[in-house]
């Protein structure tokens, strides 16, 4: 069945009430009943509930094939403890037909394409997916599809019971004996541990890992003891140099410039640029460096910005210390200077991936946005983005807070160069929907700008403010006059990765890539 | 022309391409990698047949490695291996002949 962005969702996939695509907001006003955890009663009060090993704490939560695992990715790239923990659960106890649902996944956790290969690891659900584990993945050695699903997403399918995490484990910075954790405090700091929090809560069982055990109460804690069976205390639960990088810098690439500069120039011509308003930025060189030409356009109409909430970097941490921003909100933290300034430096909070990004809870922060700046591989002339597939249509990707972003926000802006070596940015059909076209507004590359025909009120404001646009029909043009047209991606019928839309909804499947011969 | 000996020309740099060519049996023989391959293998194959055919090389063996090169890059590096494996890229280059 064909849905509201014209991708074929197979009909065997719409059962239980599973349902395509219809277009933002269309899950508005209806109901969801949550699921509730099966936990654990510890009455006889307990000194600690430290454990040895992580195998032990598997035994003690009663850890069986077929269970579902959940991870945070706060650890990014330089994260251990998704591979202990599977080492211990497949080689230790023996276990199979494992799923694994985790926020995201990455080059860090390649051995766990090997237990999808031996078939030890049967479902993978996540909201990005990268490396060995999306090589494998779409080469179709994984025996369910893999469930994609956007931040936002993924919280609102846990707490709908969609996805029923039967013990969770949460690698934490600091952890004390009973398992109230921090971000921050330890060898190895993540900041903010938002991802980490809707799993505690609706797991049926939590255990914590943790590289540096600190004195009860380790306060205020992001995960509570009260959500905890176990603490295990490991070596080391991270790389920290692959956690979080030093400052992120601002590009001094001039094209990145020129593109950060339109964007500015686009955001001051609407009117929600005003006093108070709010932002939201992601770290690729144009959406980053945004921020600095943004800030001249605030001081010249002497106006603040209200909050701005995301992913968090240093460029934003030091608009918050000089005053410019009133809030930040904070569910991940990207480099050093955003690590160490969390629950520091007055004004700086830490919020969940619910409290960021559900479309099924009663408000997120994204509902409350007026700017996002994202990035994007592809988008086609239906202003639909991906940011998951590769040109060769393998996964190597994160779709994270894209959608519920740019769903949320008045003003969705990509920014992106129009070609990136002889692949074609702007074209005719992304490989995957990963946000649909109704929610993004504006296109700038740097071959100029298209406003989204659904926002007459924006082509208005720009023309009023005398920035040029053009259709994005003419940037496609443009780019495979460039580099070519592209042949199609050849696929086999067998799908390997479903997309879900955040409201829960089948945004687009990904399927087996037929290997290509030059014939 | 006739292939002499070995030469190469280009690069394995992001939007470059690596050719090398040597002397072939008589007919054209092709290798290619691409990171572009599922969307672009074709039409590189066919640039590539081309330039060949232009520069009257009927006896090659020829290997492209190709970092999402774009056509006239990779025009430009299959001329520069074939007349290198001539001796012909310091002199007598038929600008505006077969190079245009």
């Amino acid at each position: 069945m064909k849905n509201y962005v014209g991708r074929d969702i197979p009909d065997y996939l719409l059962i239980n009430g599973k349902e395509v695509y219809q277009g933002k907001n269309y899950m508005d006003g209806k109901y969801i009943q949550k699921a509730s955890p099966r936990t654990r009663r510890y009455e006889k009060p307990q000194e600690s509930k430290i454990v040895e090993t992580l195998a032990d704490a598997l035994r003690l939560c009663g850890a069986k094939s077929g269970m579902t695992f959940s991870f945070h990715h706060h650890l990014r790239d330089g994260d251990f403890v998704v591979n202990m923990v599977m080492k211990a659960a497949i080689e230790e106890l023996g276990l199979d037909n494992l799923t694994i649902a985790a926020t995201s996944l990455g080059a860090a956790h390649d051995p766990v394409a090997e237990y999808i290969t031996e078939g030890k690891v049967v479902g993978i659900q996540t909201s990005g997916i990268r490396g060995k584990i999306g090589e494998v993945v779409s080469a179709g050695k994984l025996k369910t599809p893999a469930i994609v699903r956007s931040h936002g997403g993924r919280p609102r399918a846990i707490e709908g019971g969609e996805v029923h995490i039967d013990i969770a484990f949460v690698a934490a910075p600091t952890s004390d004996c009973v398992g109230n954790c921090r971000g921050i405090g330890g060898k190895s700091n993540c900041g903010s541990l938002g991802y980490a929090m809707t799993d505690a809560k609706y797991a049926d069982h939590v255990v914590v890992v943790t590289d540096c055990l600190v004195d009860f109460p380790n306060m205020p804690a992001s995960v509570e003891a009260i959500d905890v069976d176990a603490v295990v205390v490991v070596d080391s639960i991270g790389n920290p140099k692959k956690i979080a990088s030093a400052a992120a810098r601002i590009s001094q690439n001039p094209r990145d410039l020129m593109m950060a500069e339109n964007v500015a120039k686009v955001i001051a011509a609407t009117p929600y640029f005003k006093e108070g308003f709010s932002f939201q930025t992601g770290v690729g060189g144009p959406s980053l460096a945004a921020n600095l030409f943004l800030e001249k356009y605030m001081d010249e109409r002497g106006i603040k910005m209200g909050w701005a909430i995301g992913g968090i970097c240093g460029p934003m941490v030091e608009m918050l210390k000089k005053g410019k921003v009133g809030k930040v909100i904070d569910v991940q933290d990207f480099d050093l200077d955003a690590v160490n300034s969390i629950n520091q430096t007055p004004n700086h909070f830490e919020m969940s991936a619910s409290q960021y990004a559900n479309p099924a809870n009663k408000g997120a922060f994204v509902n409350k946005l007026d700017f996002v700046v994202l990035a994007a591989l592809e988008i086609d002339t239906g202003f639909n983005v991906n940011v998951l597939t590769g040109s060769d249509g393998v996964l190597r990707g994160a779709p994270g807070g894209h959608p519920d972003t740019a769903a949320g926000s008045k003003c969705c802006i990509i920014v992106t160069p129009l070609i990136r070596g002889r692949m074609a940015t702007v074209c005719e059909h992304v490989v995957t929907v990963t946000t649909p076209g109704d929610c993004v507004d504006v296109l700038v590359t740097d071959y100029g700008i298209a406003v989204n025909p659904l926002r007459p009120d924006l082509i208005e404001c720009l023309d009023n403010a005398g920035i040029p646009h053009v259709s994005i029909e003419s940037l496609k043009e443009k780019a495979y006059s460039l580099v070519g047209r592209p042949d199609d991606l050849q696929w086999e019928d067998k799908v390997v990765a479903i997309l879900e839309a955040r409201d829960g909804t089948i945004l687009d499947v990904v399927r087996k890539i037929k290997p290509f011969t030059l014939e | 022309m006739v292939i002499q000996k070995p030469a190469v020309a280009g690069t394995v740099e992001s939007s470059d391409a690596l050719v090398s060519v040597e002397p072939g049996d008589g007919k054209i023989e092709l290798t290619l990698t691409s990171s572009v391959m599922n969307q672009y293998g074709r039409q590189i194959r066919d640039t590539v047949l081309e330039t060949l055919e232009r520069l009257d090389v009927k006896s090659v063996k020829i290997n492209i490695v190709d970092k999402g090169a774009l056509d006239c890059t990779l025009k430009a590096r299959v001329e520069c291996a074939v007349f290198r494996s001539s001796d012909a890229s310091e002199k007598d280059i038929p600008w505006g002949g077969v190079i245009r």
